[in-house]
């Protein structure tokens, strides 16, 4: 085990590479994958907002209207 | 093509875990084999380990500008949508492998060259696929116009083009210290089959990771796109409401 | 559709005319592109003294010596050779046989005196075992430039294996 960890005198290299090759994959799926679901969630957000807002012009014709921030 | 794209992007969920349960797959196989079940080098003794990071990361950075540079041309060609969001989802991905190559190619050399790094022909190159990637990611991200920033990418994505035969063919055409391809389609290869066998795995298992991360982000993109279209309309049906009631 | 078919065509030509102003541009800019000479390319150019440049081959069997901190030997691409003096540290996998590439001044005796020296790793790949149990002694530098490819490089241990 402790050969297996020292590789032959040259450990830092190759836990380095394999370190920085595994982990630099791990951190770009986990923020692409992030960015997607903030997405999609702001997508259902504006969904369900813009059917409200549908609603309400219709319900108040007159008036003044929902002031709509975007 | 079209009908294509329109039944992968029904189910691009479905596609995505299974694209995803095999790039896991693939990957812990390929890092069992290369680190405990593959021996050691005569020349390079266990530093040749790190070629099972480093071959795979260099053949997906130039795989992803070539599918960039294909979406590029098809984008500058014609309308079709999808491209411009493949060229913009590629680069990242390109740009993180081609990192991974040339750090892990610097680890390697220090060793057993004695340098982490020269002027040869193979490293200049594929540095300058990574300006590349990098001038292309903020390209697409620089204008407001969202189509302009797409246009100006696709133009960069294929002038450079021109940087990845230089690359393949740095160790033929001129003298470099990076040595020339082990693996060629005429010759047999010069690499015994129990470290070829986990190099070829890694190859898959980073080719699988591409794809993953490409169908993440196309979705990730599309959705942004939405949203950017929604914000249009809710501003114009905002104006639109506000001088109805007489605003 | 004609409109497509322009526009590739814009597409193809500018790209061809590029390629080929960049490779004019590599072509004149040969010898910097080059990362180092083989000792027949050296013996071709006509030598300049005390110009730094970088020499490539293989170590030449037998030329090694060292007295001191000083080590002499001779690179050699089977054809022709270049002698180097060389202090300091030696790569890991400097020995006879094995590639390298020598950086340094041309002295007018046409000795390199280098200052730094790279072992250059060739393209074989083989398990120690299998290596040390063959009895051939491999060379196991990188084929000599316009040599006919010999069964003395490691690719054919390699091969053996493979079948």
């Amino acid at each position: 085990m402790d050969k297996f960890f020292s590789m032959g005198g040259y450990a830092p290299f190759i836990w380095s590479s394999y370190g920085i090759g595994i982990g630099g994959l791990v951190v770009l799926a986990v923020i692409s994958v992030r960015t997607l679901r903030a997405r999609e969630r702001e997508l259902q957000f504006i969904g369900t907002r813009q059917k409200k807002n549908v609603i309400n012009n219709t319900e108040s014709c007159q008036g003044e209207g929902t002031i709509h921030e975007s | 093509m079209h009908f294509f794209t329109k039944l992968a992007l029904r189910h691009a969920r479905a596609l995505l875990w299974w694209s995803s349960a095999l790039t896991l797959v693939l990957l812990v196989i390929g890092l069992v084999w290369g680190l405990f079940f593959s021996p050691a080098d005569y020349q390079q003794g266990e530093m040749v380990r790190i070629l099972y990071i480093h071959a795979p990361a260099a053949w997906m950075g130039l795989f992803a500008y070539t599918v960039m540079a294909v979406a590029s041309a098809a984008s500058l060609m014609g309308k079709y949508p999808l491209a411009d969001i493949v060229a913009k989802a590629s680069s990242p991905v390109g740009a993180l492998f081609t990192i991974i190559c040339l750090v892990t190619g610097a680890l390697w050399g220090k060793p057993m060259w004695g340098a982490y790094w020269v002027w040869d022909a193979r490293l200049t190159s594929m540095l300058i696929l990574l300006f590349l990637y990098l001038g292309h990611i903020a390209l697409v991200n620089a204008f407001d116009d969202y189509g302009r920033g797409a246009r100006a990418g696709a133009i960069l994505a294929l002038i450079g083009f021109i940087n990845i035969p230089i690359i393949k063919f740095s160790v033929d055409w001129w003298n470099t210290l990076h040595q020339p391809a082990s693996i060629t389609r005429v010759a047999l290869p010069a690499m015994a089959m129990e470290m070829l066998l986990p190099l070829l795995v890694m190859g898959l298992a980073f080719k699988a990771y591409y794809v993953t991360l490409l169908l993440v982000r196309i979705q990730s993109e599309m959705a942004a796109v939405q949203v950017r279209a929604s914000r249009l309309t809710q501003n114009n049906w905002t104006q639109n409401n506000r001088r109805e009631n007489g605003r | 559709m004609s409109l497509k078919k322009r526009r590739l065509g814009w597409l193809i030509s500018s790209l061809v005319a590029l390629g080929m102003a960049i490779g004019l541009l590599l072509l004149a800019a040969r010898d910097t592109v080059t990362f180092f000479f083989s000792p027949s390319e050296l013996a071709q150019l006509s030598i300049k003294q005390d110009r730094r440049l970088r020499v490539g081959g293989l170590v030449a069997a037998g030329s090694v010596q060292r007295t001191g901190t000083i080590i002499h030997f001779v690179i050699t691409d089977r054809v022709q050779t270049v002698p180097v003096i060389f202090s300091g540290i030696l790569p890991d996998l400097f020995r006879e046989g094995q590639g390298v590439v020598a950086e340094g001044r041309l002295g007018t005796d046409g000795v390199l005196h280098a200052s730094s020296v790279l072992a250059k790793h060739d393209e074989t790949y083989t398990p120690r075992d299998v290596a040390e149990s063959s009895l051939q002694k491999k060379w196991r530098g990188e084929r000599a430039p316009g040599a006919a490819q010999t069964t003395a490089t490691g690719g054919s241990a390699p091969a053996a294996i493979t079948r």
